[in-house]
């Protein structure tokens, strides 16, 4: 659809007078605007935006003052469990296949329970590759994939940082209480 | 006895003065995060004091890289020149009546020698370091100051004009009356510009204008090297604002409070001088490279000429006095002329 002609809003900077134009009071204008801000905020935590992280988290505020929106935030992933606490993944790949990233490794193998024809043997993701982008979320048809609220996790090496099955079903049963399936 | 004797005044002078230069760094970091509604440095010792130690001390550890192509000897030698010059110059530097390690006759003229040696660093770092960032930025630095160390050398000729003397003690002696920054206002304001530029502070930081330029003429340097940049960048910041102190506000004397200590008062006068440095940093943009050379040739050059003219032609006419209330008069005529003009449209 166009933009029709009386929707755009042609937008004049104001000219400046005489007095603008010779910059001098708008230096000393400069120096009193930084020094309000110097006295408004200096030693006061009051006024600072800044959240003091290690301290201070982000969940702990209110999305309209900077915190977290917990409902749809994006964090590490995690396998879910069924019922009797098996992996509910069913290896159909199409995690994998819609990532964009290319962050997602599984290796399908015939299920030995009944109620599925293959299950993961391997499920491993790359947390370094990973643009928590939600799409694994997504497309999983069972909802076996689900990404946590989970955002500072720390490796000493890039191997640590691909997430096997095990970790991926570990991060399920340390958040679980958290965020409910 | 008498080298032991030295070398403790040396010390004396140098100690405080690097541990200044430290809290400097902090206090500018502070400041700075205030201004901009941030926090700043706050976990390193109380309200972050210690991060300046804590940053030293990382430096000193970690590895100097040598670029495999730059003349090794002259990588070398350009942070320390840069770093000894923004020491020597304090030899004569009077923080209060009769304390200063050389009470030199020629002081004004040997800071200013000092200061113009203060080039060589950068250009040989820029030169040695044989990148082309680095290069660039040596070369912007060295003409940028070349440029505006005429003009402060022309303001400077106004206050061995109204002192009679190079010896800064006695400069400030002949501030008894009156501060020079009073009668001398626009040269005042003109030298506090210029340092601005001498030492490659904001807006005049075109040698590290980190888009263009990544970091100027340290971008090769590591570890120790770099922090002898900065310590010496620092140190001669600290080092000019004692200067214009010396020479315009009065160095250690203080109006109406003739009990207070003397060298007190030169440390308050230079931290405030030292906290403008950091204010101007947060207050204003950068300049433009034309327009910077184009503010030292075009207009302060031809300003301080002609106030040298104007000072020297009342000086040879009246004394002392007089001189104050004449271009107090005259000064005060103008700012109204080009006020009522501006406000009629007559630009």
């Amino acid at each position: 659809m166009a933009i029709k002609d009386e929707d755009i809003i042609q937008l004049a900077t104001t000219p400046m007078n005489r007095l603008e134009q010779s910059y001098l009071p708008e230096v000393f204008k400069g120096f009193g605007t930084t020094l309000r801000h110097f006295f408004t905020s200096f030693g006061q935590g009051r006024t600072s935006q800044t959240i003091q992280y290690p301290e201070q988290r982000r969940e702990d505020y209110h999305p309209l003052e900077g915190g977290m929106e917990k409902s749809n935030f994006r964090g590490v992933h995690r396998l879910n469990r069924d019922e009797d606490g098996r992996v509910k993944c069913v290896a159909c790949m199409m995690c994998p296949t819609i990532c964009p990233a290319n962050c997602i490794h599984i290796t399908a193998e015939e299920s030995p329970w009944d109620d599925r024809e293959k299950y993961p043997k391997k499920f491993e993701i790359d947390e370094l590759r990973c643009i928590f982008c939600g799409m694994c979320e997504e497309a999983c048809p069972v909802d076996a994939i689900e990404l946590t609220t989970e955002y500072d996790i720390v490796g000493l090496s890039r191997q640590e940082m691909v997430f096997d099955k095990n970790k991926l079903l570990n991060v399920y049963d340390v958040t679980i209480d958290k965020k409910p399936m | 006895m008498f080298y032991f004797e030295n070398i403790l005044k040396v010390l004396v002078i140098i100690v405080p003065l690097l541990v200044s230069v430290a809290l400097f760094t902090v206090a500018e970091r502070k400041i700075l995060s205030s201004i901009q509604r941030r926090r700043g440095p706050n976990v390193i010792g109380i309200f972050g004091l210690l991060q300046a130690f804590a940053d030293g001390l990382k430096l000193l550890v970690k590895e100097t890289i040598l670029p495999s192509s730059a003349n090794k000897a002259l990588f070398i030698l350009a942070p320390l020149v840069t770093f000894f010059l923004s020491l020597i110059g304090w030899a004569v530097i009077p923080v209060n009546e009769a304390s200063v390690f050389s009470d030199l006759n020629v002081g004004i003229l040997y800071l200013f020698a000092i200061s113009s040696l203060g080039v060589y660093g950068i250009i040989i770092s820029g030169w040695a370091s044989n990148s082309k960032y680095a290069f660039l930025g040596a070369l912007r630095s060295a003409a940028q100051m070349v440029s505006y160390e005429i003009s402060i050398g022309f303001i400077i000729i106004n206050v061995i004009l109204c002192s009679g003397s190079l010896n800064l003690s006695a400069v400030v002696l002949s501030q008894k009356s009156i501060w020079f920054c009073i009668p001398l206002l626009p040269m005042f304001i003109l030298f506090f510009v210029s340092c601005l530029a001498e030492t490659n502070r904001h807006p005049f930081d075109l040698p590290e204008a980190e888009a263009e330029l990544v970091s100027g003429y340290n971008v090769e340097y590591s570890a120790i090297g770099f922090a002898l940049f900065f310590l010496g960048e620092y140190g001669n910041i600290i080092l000019i604002s004692s200067i214009t102190v010396l020479l315009f506000i009065g160095g250690w004397l203080f109006p109406f409070f003739s009990t207070l200590s003397g060298s007190l008062c030169f440390s308050i006068k230079t931290f405030f001088f030292i906290a403008l440095f950091i204010w101007v940093r947060a207050a204003f943009p950068r300049y433009r490279y034309d327009q910077l050379m184009r503010l030292g040739w075009k207009v302060f050059l031809p300003f301080s000429i002609s106030w040298v003219i104007f000072t020297a032609s009342i000086l040879s006419c009246f004394n002392w006095y007089i001189l104050c209330f004449w271009i107090f008069l005259i000064l005060y005529l103008l700012v109204l002329i080009c006020f009522l003009l501006v406000s009629l449209g007559f630009y």
